[in-house]
């Protein structure tokens, strides 16, 4: 017997060592002399099969293969925030620094920087008695973000030494903790944590509040809550990853991780040049301070995709836990259910739909159901938001990763060819999208924006439903047979769809709406429809209502109301009074 | 020292397998030399303990188990490297083909590159002047992109390359510029025809040229533009150059995968591609761009053809999710006489926003084009109204609409050879939206159509007066 475990096979990203019983499932281990970070995802008495994370190009069989004995792990501590990492945590900017421009393989970094002295203040003292989840120092990581450095989960002790407050590295001992069996646990400001596992907590909280994002199709019609789930189905050019920058830049979360799966690198350089640039309303500060990015671009290694959703979910259970909201953006997770098909046809395993693996829709809700609004061990609330892309095959939505997305998210949002055609953005359809969440967050719009909020709401939702079934008789003999009071409607509709629902993400007061601006826009297309079916009803002609340019005055609300200037709403009334009333 | 093997174990398509192998690598090249002594290359694909599948570049055809000596070499497939490349004619894998013997290499590379570091990477912003205004207008090229072309079978996308090429000021001033073209599986005549083009437009000196024709070996198919690519970064990153890459036809390339990929007994994933062939594709359109402190960059053209027109078909399908964009070609538009006959709905470039408007082309740039697509869209909706009621029955809006759509694949898309400026182009645009009502524009705010908005002299410019139709009416009743 070999006291050392060697490569029998190479195929692709897959390697297998032959009669071991050294690894455990999930274990990372080091492949080759080269040393690649390796994922054991099968055993059996003759085989065990490793995923490499990056090239196996030059691997030899009889190489070895080091056990570690730990899962695929994150380091969890300051230093997250502004930094962007590859699929399974290495700090790019590091590698680029080592390396030059091109990823090489098998470059060893530390994911956070080690050198870094950070400011700490202690908030324990000795003798106190802890557990899992309490906060035992606090750095201040950016300017934005306080981090709460805290006891692992399932650990319990009392403290028996405390460092004095001042600057310490990450792995500098700041707290010993007395265990109870009596041993001693060095507490560092950071901590491990597998990728796969997700972070316990006290218990799930009800949803109760919308994630505000300052984009009207979303907020209004199809709202997400703080620790919901969605996804964004779309073909290609249909706007995805322009919806999920635009939700990274102004949602409300007090973090966001972005997470580039398998997508275009120079998106990624984009994202990371903007948000250094980009200034937070809220905060005056730039948003990268708020911001992680994990990026594993489509022409690096297909497992490390694999492992960046579980990367970048665990960063954001971490936050979570410290009491913030945090919002992921994954885009794309067709990239990553295609990583699975592609490993999983290398293991030869038995294909479901479309090649894809029978084990995708399990994973998928594994994924989706670490969203949540929770109570954490510390008692803070925090919340965790997925939102995820999808990139359905042929831009067609009935394909499995879409199907499956579709059962465990609760809002949906469609993106339509045709509108990205007219470059109507966002490409939302409003007939297939939809919302679970309308029900949960209905007294906080109630509360915090107006009691009117949900009835506008559906009032818009009705015209629009409305002109839809209008459409079937126009699109077989014109808009001239309707009679007048469907022209009035399918005339609101357009008000709707191109000032309200279409949002122009390159105006400087468009791209972000407060939702006091939603409710004021939508409360004068209201009363517009309102005014003009009593005109209607008199039988006077709506030729002379179109006429008169004030349904484009109110399309055009959008550009000429600044959003700091919501009082020149007033004006609207005495215009459309005015105008119903010079009718004759 | 290397081994030599005597015979093999196994042949099957363009795979054979060599049993009791010793210290095979992943990926590494392979020799073989046949009972003529003729040789051939190949490259270990898979491993299993002392077995090693090995693909060969040139085919099997007249190897046999016994005739055959390996010989493994211990290092992965590199490109030889040089300035000396411009001007030249390589094979797929890299080997010259145009009798002026093998190239004095500085340098040699991995064929499949590794991948570009998102924070080393320059986000591109400079637009590349292309002369078509279908393009500049509607989807901008930008330096650093990959763009690529959907076409289909007898459409001109290769004459669309080919203008791309003799119009467009890749580089700026004082900078050198280079082409570098792959061509996949395509007949003689397209080479020829490329080739003839190039020496016309008096560049051929700063071309490269890999050619895998039809009836070449198709694992010689799926190292050319990785050969290609190679080559370019080699020129864009190390000498300074802009490079433009042309590669034709993605659609062949991906056949040969499948092709191989079936002979190795893979699980098939649509339309009996292989499974990674989303992977496979990105090493290859990730390879454009622009690194961080380096003067040159790769912007990449592929072209594809959709097999039956099917933008849903697996190969247009993948490609749109990785590349920035597309120029869609459409036969409708062809048949209409209509060069480049450049269908904008499904066109897109998505690094226009940041590479024009103020400072780059002009500040009403995305306004102008905004419009004419959600203008454009609603002609498509007229036009299928038409089809069932008739022109004659469309409101007086949507009749204006029909008239703009015709002037728009008139006047704006067909344009043949003609070099436009982007202020030529832009006007132009200004003038077939004048032809609208001026209410009609809802994606331009009010400065702007005061500024260009000008009914009167649209009407003028393209014929439109009503006296005229009138005058016309009139003569056909009293002729």
């Amino acid at each position: 017997m070999n006291n050392q475990d060697v490569i029998y096979s190479i195929n692709g990203p897959v390697v297998t060592v032959k009669n071991s019983d050294t690894f455990s499932m999930q274990e990372m281990v080091y492949v080759g002399h080269a040393r690649l970070m390796s994922e054991v995802i099968s055993i059996s008495k003759e085989k065990t099969v490793i995923q490499v994370y990056e090239s196996t190009t030059g691997l030899r069989p009889g190489e070895p293969v080091y056990p570690t004995g730990q899962p695929i792990s994150v380091t969890l501590g300051p230093g997250i925030l502004r930094n962007i990492f590859d699929g399974v945590e290495r700090p790019l900017e590091e590698i680029a620094k080592e390396s030059g421009a091109f990823i090489p393989t098998g470059s060893h970094v530390e994911p956070l920087d080690t050198q870094k002295l950070w400011d700490v203040t202690l908030c324990v003292k000795e003798g106190d008695q802890v557990e899992g989840g309490d906060v035992y120092a606090t750095v201040p990581e950016t300017d934005l973000i306080t981090h709460k450095c805290m006891v692992p989960p399932y650990v319990k002790g009392t403290i028996k030494e405390v460092k004095e407050n001042g600057q310490y590295r990450i792995n500098d001992t700041v707290v010993v903790l007395t265990l109870e069996d009596g041993t001693d646990l060095n507490l560092t400001l950071c901590q491990k944590w597998a990728i796969k596992q997700p972070r316990p907590v006290k218990k799930r909280l009800p949803i109760s509040m919308p994630l505000v994002t300052g984009q009207r199709v979303i907020d209004t019609l199809f709202p997400i809550a703080k620790g919901g789930t969605a996804a964004i189905p779309g073909g290609f050019g249909t706007g995805k990853t322009m919806t999920q920058h635009q939700l990274a830049k102004w949602c409300d979360a007090d973090i966001i991780v972005y997470v580039g799966c398998g997508e275009r690198g120079n998106e990624m350089t984009q994202v990371l040049e903007e948000f250094r640039e980009l200034i937070d309303p809220k905060s005056n500060k730039p948003l990268v301070d708020r911001t992680v990015l994990i990026a594993n671009t489509s022409n690096m290694p297909v497992a490390a995709r694999e492992a960046s959703i579980y990367t970048g979910v665990t960063l954001a259970e971490y936050y979570r836990d410290m009491g913030y909201h945090v919002a992921i953006m994954a885009d794309s997770t067709s990239r990553w259910a295609e990583a699975l098909r592609e490993i999983s046809g290398r293991l030869e395993e038995m294909p479901a739909e479309e090649g894809f693996p029978a084990y995708l829709p399990s994973r998928l809700s594994q994924f989706y159901e670490r969203a949540g609004y929770m109570e954490n061990l510390n008692d803070t609330k925090g919340s965790v938001s997925i939102i995820g892309a999808v990139s359905p095959q042929g831009s067609d939505f009935s394909e499995p990763v879409t199907q499956n997305t579709k059962r465990f998210v609760r809002t949906f949002w469609a993106l339509d060819k045709a509108l990205a055609y007219a470059r109507h953005y966002f490409a939302i359809n409003w007939n297939q999208s939809y919302s679970e969440y309308i029900p949960d967050l209905e007294r906080w719009y109630s509360k915090n924006v107006g009691p009117k909020f949900m009835q506008d709401r559906q009032a818009l939702s009705s015209i629009l439903a409305e002109e839809n079934k209008l459409q079937e008789i126009v699109q077989l003999m014109g808009s001239d047979v309707l009679p007048d009071d469907q022209k009035l409607t399918m005339e609101i509709a357009r008000v709707v769809r191109v000032g309200y629902l279409q949002q122009n993400a390159f105006h400087k007061d468009d791209t972000y709406v407060p939702l006091e601006k939603q409710l004021k826009m939508m409360e004068v297309i209201v009363y517009l429809y309102k005014k003009c079916q009593e005109v209607v009803m008199d039988g006077k002609p709506i030729r002379q209502l179109i006429e008169t340019g004030i349904f484009d005055d109110v399309v055009k609300i959008k550009y000429d109301v600044p959003n700091d200037h919501l009082e020149l709403f007033d004006d609207y009334y005495k215009k459309i009074d005015a105008v119903c009333a010079s009718i004759d | 020292m290397a081994l030599q093997y005597v015979g093999l174990s196994e042949i099957n398509g363009p795979l054979v397998v060599l049993d009791h192998v010793k210290n095979a690598s992943y990926d590494e090249m392979v020799e073989f030399v046949l009972q003529n002594g003729s040789k051939r290359q190949g490259r270990v694909v898979q491993i299993e303990g002392d077995k090693a599948v090995i693909q060969i570049f040139e085919g099997t055809n007249s190897l046999s188990l016994k005739n055959t000596k390996t010989r493994l070499l211990g290092k992965p497939m590199e490109l030889s490297l040089s300035k000396e490349m411009l001007g030249r004619v390589f094979n797929g894998a890299g080997k010259p083909i145009d009798g002026l013997g093998d190239i004095y290499a500085e340098k040699s590379a991995d064929i499949n590159g590794q991948p570009l570091n998102p924070v080393s990477r320059t986000y591109p912003q400079n637009y590349i002047n292309t002369g078509i205004s279908s393009i500049d207008c509607l989807t901008t090229l930008i330096r650093g992109q990959k763009l690529p072309i959907f076409s289909g079978s007898g459409l001109p996308h290769n004459q669309l390359a080919v203008q791309i090429v003799k119009n467009a000021q890749v580089a700026e001033e004082g900078q050198e510029f280079a082409v570098v073209f792959a061509a996949m599986g395509v007949t003689n005549d397209v080479a020829n025809y490329f080739r003839r083009s190039f020496e016309e437009a008096g560049v051929m000196d700063h071309v490269v040229m890999f050619l895998n024709l039809s009836n070449d070996p198709i694992i010689e198919r799926t190292l050319a533009p990785r050969c290609a690519l190679t080559a370019a970064e080699y020129l864009a990153f190390e000498h300074d150059m802009h490079v433009l890459v042309i590669y034709t036809d993605i659609t062949s390339y991906c056949e040969a995968l499948r092709e191989y990929s079936s002979s190795k007994g893979e699980i098939p994933g649509r339309k009996g591609y292989p499974g990674y062939l989303y992977s496979d594709l990105a090493s290859l359109y990730e390879r454009a761009g622009i690194a961080k402190g380096a003067k040159g960059s790769v912007t990449q053209i592929p072209i594809l053809t959709m097999p039956n027109n099917d933008i849903t078909h697996p190969v247009p399908d993948l490609t749109g999710y990785i590349t920035e964009g597309q120029i869609t070609l459409d036969p409708e538009l062809s048949s209409m006489g209509i060069f480049p006959p450049v269908n904008v709905l499904p066109s897109l470039s998505r690094l226009m926003k940041d590479g024009i408007g103020e400072g780059f082309t002009r500040a009403d740039h995305q306004d102008v084009a905004n419009q004419l697509f959600a203008a454009y869209a609603h002609v498509q909706d007229v036009k299928a109204l038409t089809s069932v009621i008739g022109e004659d029955e469309l409101s007086a809006a949507d009749k204006k609409f029909m008239t703009f759509g015709r002037l728009f694949e008139q006047h704006f898309l067909n344009q043949g050879d003609e070099n436009r400026s982007i202020e030529e182009t832009l006007n132009l645009g200004w003038m077939l939206l004048s032809v609208l009502p001026r209410t009609s524009l809802d994606r331009l705010d009010n400065k702007l159509l005061d500024q260009f908005y000008d009914h009167e002299k649209a009407v003028e410019y393209f014929g439109l007066q009503e006296s005229n139709v009138i005058k016309e009416l009139k003569d056909a009743v009293n002729g």
